[in-house]
């Protein structure tokens, strides 16, 4: 039993006649730090939707740690946290009672409730607003939130459906070094996200959706393996007015200081900044243009249509 | 979940529902008791003598046990069917459907909070009659087991009208356009001798005259129905209606797509 999850030919028709997801096929190794990502209305959702029981699936076999839902949902559920896209507690209640009332519908005693509600509302820095009403929060404390409400049962999948929608940077990253440390314990987690820089710097492993259809399921490293050319763009220390011939790199100057390179596979930087340092060119600072992943993810999506509308 | 786990996920929802209604006493457990004060001095103490007895009790006294049955049967109803709708209508209700706990210990612990409620109100306008008229508690036992199981009833109600309402509208239609003129068609006021042999007939297919007579009887020892049909008839709506709520959870009626 060394798969926190297992999906096997997953199909999901709504009543209207949308078909959500395609026949999925998808595993995820206990202790992984995977993500789950597609375009808005791939099917992520419904997959999250039918592994928390919140969707019925129409067809295939889903296992949670080693439970098939069909056989003994109840255990799967019991090993199970989620944290879903939208603000989904009652906002007339306390905060901390928020948690404990979902630890009460795990079967955990009072007791053991208050203990955990205190220590996930403190690791998250809400333990000051424990008697505030929920509604009170603020957008990123209310997300916080809801990752203590689905800890407080000690799940051993947690699953987050975009849980740094609309949060601001620093708390982001205080959520992800939260996310680590729970990892690095041994939760594993699934997160979908539309940061892919928040999937390239927490997940090792990776599954694209599109249109109800797993388009792609690998490691991260092979996935930003697959990446043929990476673009920069140089802050230059003195203004240039031609478009300088660096040989080996292509090169468009968007403005007197700012000069963008592509960087092919097997190419490197020390060969870049030798050409350039040949050139007299000095360069002060340089940053990817856009993130490697959502590079491979823009070019895995609309190769994924282009031979969809071919067909 | 083991039964141990299932009493605490019951017991946490109970809780949750009590808190609730008692957080918004000034909306739930006072508009009964003062709308019902209304009825007993309107009907009781400035019509009442004018219309004398009824049954041979006066008719402050007569009325009484229809009046708690009423403020029990809105207030176990409205509590359920309020609640339910907005954990809906807020998705918090999705709280309790990915965890374990079982559709039938989440349907038993909404009847709970509803009978709470139920029974609650009825506390306190039996408090409030006790000022207008004199209470006779005759059979205690059928007081008790009647209040019970009309709570329940409607509890049940109320949660499967929740269950399919899909907007704040669908919540008041049955309350207002059925359960109302159930009730007060339902014997609170009077006895069916006194309508015609039709009317009496037909009164016989409201199932609120059997409530409001059978706890009539507890309190007075006076019914226009014999107790055991009165208890047949509720514990065969509780049976129906409680399959009914528990295959709507089961189905995920409105709740799971």
């Amino acid at each position: 039993m060394d798969k926190a999850l297992t999906i096997r030919n997953l199909g999901k028709t709504y009543s209207n006649g949308f078909v959500a997801l395609k026949g999925i096929d998808m595993e995820v190794d206990r202790g992984d730090f995977f993500a789950l990502l597609g375009p808005n209305g791939a099917g992520k959702s419904t997959t999250i939707g039918i592994l928390s029981s919140l969707v019925r699936k129409t067809t295939g076999k889903v296992s949670i740690m080693g439970h098939d839902i069909d056989v003994d949902f109840g255990a799967a559920k019991k090993l199970l946290g989620l944290v879903p896209q939208e603000f989904n507690f009652n906002v007339f209640l306390p905060v901390e009672e928020v948690v404990i009332n979902q630890a009460g519908y795990y079967g955990i005693d009072r007791k053991i409730a208050c203990t955990r509600a205190e220590q996930y509302l403190r690791e998250l820095g809400l333990w000051e607003k424990r008697r505030e009403m929920a509604r009170n929060l603020s957008g990123g404390m209310k997300r916080r939130l809801m990752i203590a409400r689905a800890l407080v049962h000690e799940p051993e999948l947690l699953i987050l459906d975009e849980p740094t929608a609309g949060v601001d940077i620093e708390i982001r990253r205080s959520m992800w070094s939260f996310l680590r440390k729970l990892n690095a314990e041994g939760t594993t987690i699934i997160l979908t996200t539309h940061y892919l820089e928040e999937a390239e710097s927490l997940c090792r492993n990776i599954a694209i959706i599109d249109d109800g259809v797993l388009i792609e399921n690998t490691s991260m490293k092979k996935l930003l393996g697959q990446l043929h050319s990476e673009t920069f763009l140089l802050d230059l220390a003195t203004a240039i007015d031609s478009l300088p011939v660096l040989d080996g790199f292509a090169t468009h100057l968007l403005d007197g200081h700012t000069l963008e390179v592509e960087v092919e596979k097997g190419m490197s930087m020390n060969q870049l900044f030798a050409v350039l340092g040949a050139q007299g060119i000095k360069v002060n600072s340089l940053r990817s243009k856009t993130n490697r992943l959502e590079q491979l993810f823009v070019n895995i999506v609309e190769s994924s249509k282009q031979m969809e509308s071919q067909e | 979940m083991t039964w141990s786990e299932q009493y605490i996920a019951f017991k946490t929802i109970v809780v949750r529902e009590v808190l609730r209604f008692a957080r918004i006493w000034v909306q739930t457990i006072l508009p009964p008791v003062i709308t019902t004060a209304l009825y007993f001095i309107i009907f009781g103490r400035l019509i009442g003598p004018e219309i004398g007895q009824m049954q041979g009790f006066d008719y402050i006294d007569y009325i009484v046990p229809g009046l708690i049955m009423m403020a029990v049967i809105t207030n176990s109803y409205a509590n359920v069917v309020s609640s339910f709708f907005s954990s809906k209508f807020q998705h918090n209700i999705e709280e309790l459907l990915v965890s374990p706990t079982p559709n039938y210990i989440i349907l038993l612990g909404y009847i709970a909070g509803g009978v709470c409620r139920g029974l609650s109100v009825g506390v306190a306008v039996t408090a409030v009659a006790w000022f207008f008229s004199d209470l006779g508690f005759t059979h205690v036992l059928v007081i008790i087991s009647i209040v019970m199981l009309t709570a329940v009833l409607f509890s049940i109600a109320g949660l499967i009208n929740g269950v399919y309402a899909k907007s704040f509208d669908d919540i008041s239609i049955i309350p207002t356009f059925v359960l109302t003129p159930l009730t007060y068609l339902g014997g609170v006021f009077y006895s069916i001798d006194m309508l015609s042999s039709f009317w009496q007939h037909l009164s016989l297919l409201n199932p609120i005259l059997y409530m409001v007579n059978a706890f009539r009887y507890g309190f007075l020892g006076v019914s226009d129905i014999p107790l055991l049909t009165s208890y047949i008839i509720i514990s065969t709506f509780i049976i129906a209606l409680f399959q009914m709520g528990l295959y709507l959870l089961n189905r995920g009626h409105g709740i799971r797509n």
